[in-house]
């Protein structure tokens, strides 16, 4: 269920983008990719480096950067720190971190209720 | 007619579905164009792995798969010119060469021209001092399995320009399995940076096999992918330009779409202005992908830079023990009896160091080792619970003492716990260190 206040629907980030994670040593990358060009700006201004950092914080980033790119409607996040020292070290089950995008894609945005339609609804 | 060169990619890791190569051979061979066929079977950690194997046999320390990733094609790439790329050498590719002769023999065929690249493996003496000064102090002390720098693709292309069937490497850069094919092929030269990144991301969107023919990307109900349980292969549209369509094999499920192919554009990818290889600095800031027919798009808008001057090499070494434990409990008040279980686990290997916890059903996957992210779950009432413990410790005895005490949970812990499981393995670890170029040179040989 979308909460709506107003003009402004709050839904998680999933029915905005997709993305993935890949892993190297102790550093993660999500990419996280519009599903819809129209959808990109509210991306570009919601997902920051502070938001990502803060859905991660329990796992103490060292460090989180975003690379924008407009012409793929997409961003890249790389986290530093956040594997736990990574695939040799960590004790998680999942040591690669590989469900982690699922983490990020359930950030919530705010989006004007003239870009419903364009949001992806789980059927 | 225009130029083109066909890559197919038929593993994108080491265990691959063995069924994968057919579909894609079957696909080259009616497209009737120049095609290649790759494998890309080693991940960091294969090769150390493969180390190992090789220590406790001599033909040993290859892609485990590697007869049965070939015997359905081999015979047909050999009769219509399809050569084949591996690094599935991984650890020995004289050994892997051997056994692709072998395989021939057994299957038939004309005796393939089998040729080896190696010059990768930086683990013997004469090498010592290199890693030293790469690494310098973490070097001391470190029980080395393992040393590896990532070769680029221009012994792949000597090795296809000096007519070899079958290529088999150890530790290359996965997108010089596709740069080597292209550099035979179109004859660029070594610094045409610009076509090199083109072919670098051509490959990388390869390396993986089926992640970007919709496997790794299907989530019901948001993204579909039609037939997942016979997800295709791709292949790569090369032209003269290092451009290319990405495709899949005919006959087979998944899909190639622009979200397919951006999700693995991106993936393991840092620093989108600089993605590093041996060959080339690739640089897709700018890039785009098209839709230009059913399951095919066409990257564009790669740039590359001058190659980096050093190689990046891995050293794996031992370091330790991982031990593991889990058991289930079901019904009423089975996450309350998880957790119990969990503290007396706790206090029980206090000594062993930090122990992680996990609630398998509740909480097991976004959370850290130090279990913040547990203890800030609330407390809840799921009626099906595996509880999970981990911890590493050096020495093996004391990481033993965790299988015990989980086993001990069936007398002395809470009521109906039940499925015990332990593991115990020795874990590697893992220093990156940068190589000058010119202190590595890969070798080119060919077996008979």
């Amino acid at each position: 269920m979308n909460a709506s206040t107003g003009h402004t629907l709050r839904v998680p980030l999933q029915q905005l983008a997709h993305g993935r994670t890949g892993d190297k040593g102790n550093v993660s990358n999500i990419s996280v990719i519009a599903w819809h060009a129209a959808l990109y700006p509210l991306l570009e201004a919601q997902v920051t480096e502070e938001a990502v950092a803060r859905q991660f914080s329990h796992r103490r980033p060292r460090r989180v950067t975003r690379h924008l790119l407009p012409r793929l409607q997409a961003m890249n996040f790389v986290l530093e720190g956040v594997l736990d020292g990574g695939v040799n070290d960590a004790l998680n089950l999942d040591s690669h971190g590989k469900a982690l995008a699922f983490l990020l894609l359930d950030i919530e945005i705010d989006v004007p209720a003239e870009l419903a339609s364009l949001l992806r609804q789980p059927t | 007619m225009t130029d083109t060169l066909l890559i197919g990619c038929a593993a994108g890791f080491s265990g691959d579905r063995t069924d994968a190569a057919r579909p894609v051979v079957d696909t080259l061979i009616r497209r009737r164009q120049p095609a290649v066929l790759i494998f890309e079977t080693l991940a960091e950690r294969t090769l150390a792995l493969a180390q190992l194997a090789r220590r406790n046999d001599p033909e040993a320390g290859y892609e485990p798969l590697l007869a049965e990733m070939l015997a359905p094609v081999l015979a047909d790439c050999l009769a219509h010119g399809i050569r084949i790329v591996g690094n599935f050498g991984a650890a020995n590719p004289q050994a892997a060469a051997r056994r692709v002769l072998a395989l021939a023999r057994e299957l038939g065929t004309r005796v393939p021209r089998v040729a080896v690249v190696s010059g990768d493996d930086l683990s013997d003496e004469a090498h010592r001092g290199l890693l030293r000064e790469a690494l310098g102090a973490a070097a001391d002390g470190l029980n080395i399995a393992s040393a590896n720098v990532y070769l680029g693709a221009e012994a792949i292309a000597e090795a296809l320009r000096a007519g070899a069937d079958v290529v088999i490497t150890g530790r290359v850069a996965d997108p010089s399995l596709t740069v080597g094919p292209a550099l035979a092929h179109f004859g660029w030269a070594g610094d045409d940076w610009d076509r090199l990144a083109r072919a670098t991301m051509a490959g990388h969107l390869l390396e993986c096999g089926a992640q970007v023919c919709g496997g790794y990307f299907a989530d019901p109900g948001l993204k579909d992918v039609p037939d997942l349980a016979s997800v295709g292969y791709p292949i790569a549209e090369l032209d003269a330009d290092g451009g290319c369509v990405i495709g899949k094999a005919e006959g087979t499920g998944g899909c190639v779409d622009e979200h397919t192919v951006k999700e693995q554009l991106l993936y393991e990818l840092h620093d989108p202005a600089a993605y590093l290889t041996p060959d080339v600095v690739a640089d897709i800031t700018e890039a785009w992908v098209e839709t230009v027919g059913p399951d095919r798009v066409r990257l564009h808008g790669v740039r590359g830079h001058a190659r980096p001057t050093h190689l990046k090499a891995n050293v794996f070494h031992a370091q330790g023990w991982l031990a593991e434990g889990e058991i289930s409990y079901a019904g009423r008040g089975a996450e309350a009896r998880a957790r119990l279980a969990g503290d007396v686990l706790r206090r029980r290997l206090a000594e062993c160091g930090p122990l992680r916890v996990d609630l398998i059903g509740v909480a097991s996957v976004f959370g850290d080792d130090a279990g913040q992210w547990l203890s800030s779950q609330p407390v809840g009432d799921a009626r099906d619970v595996r509880l999970r413990v981990a911890l590493n410790h050096a020495d093996k005895k004391q990481a033993e003492r965790l299988a015990r005490e989980v086993t001990a949970l069936y007398t002395c812990g809470p009521a109906g716990g039940g499925g015990v499981r332990t593991g115990l393995r020795q874990r590697l670890g893992t220093v990156s260190c940068l190589v000058p170029r010119e202190r590595v040179s890969a070798q080119l040989e060919f077996i008979e």
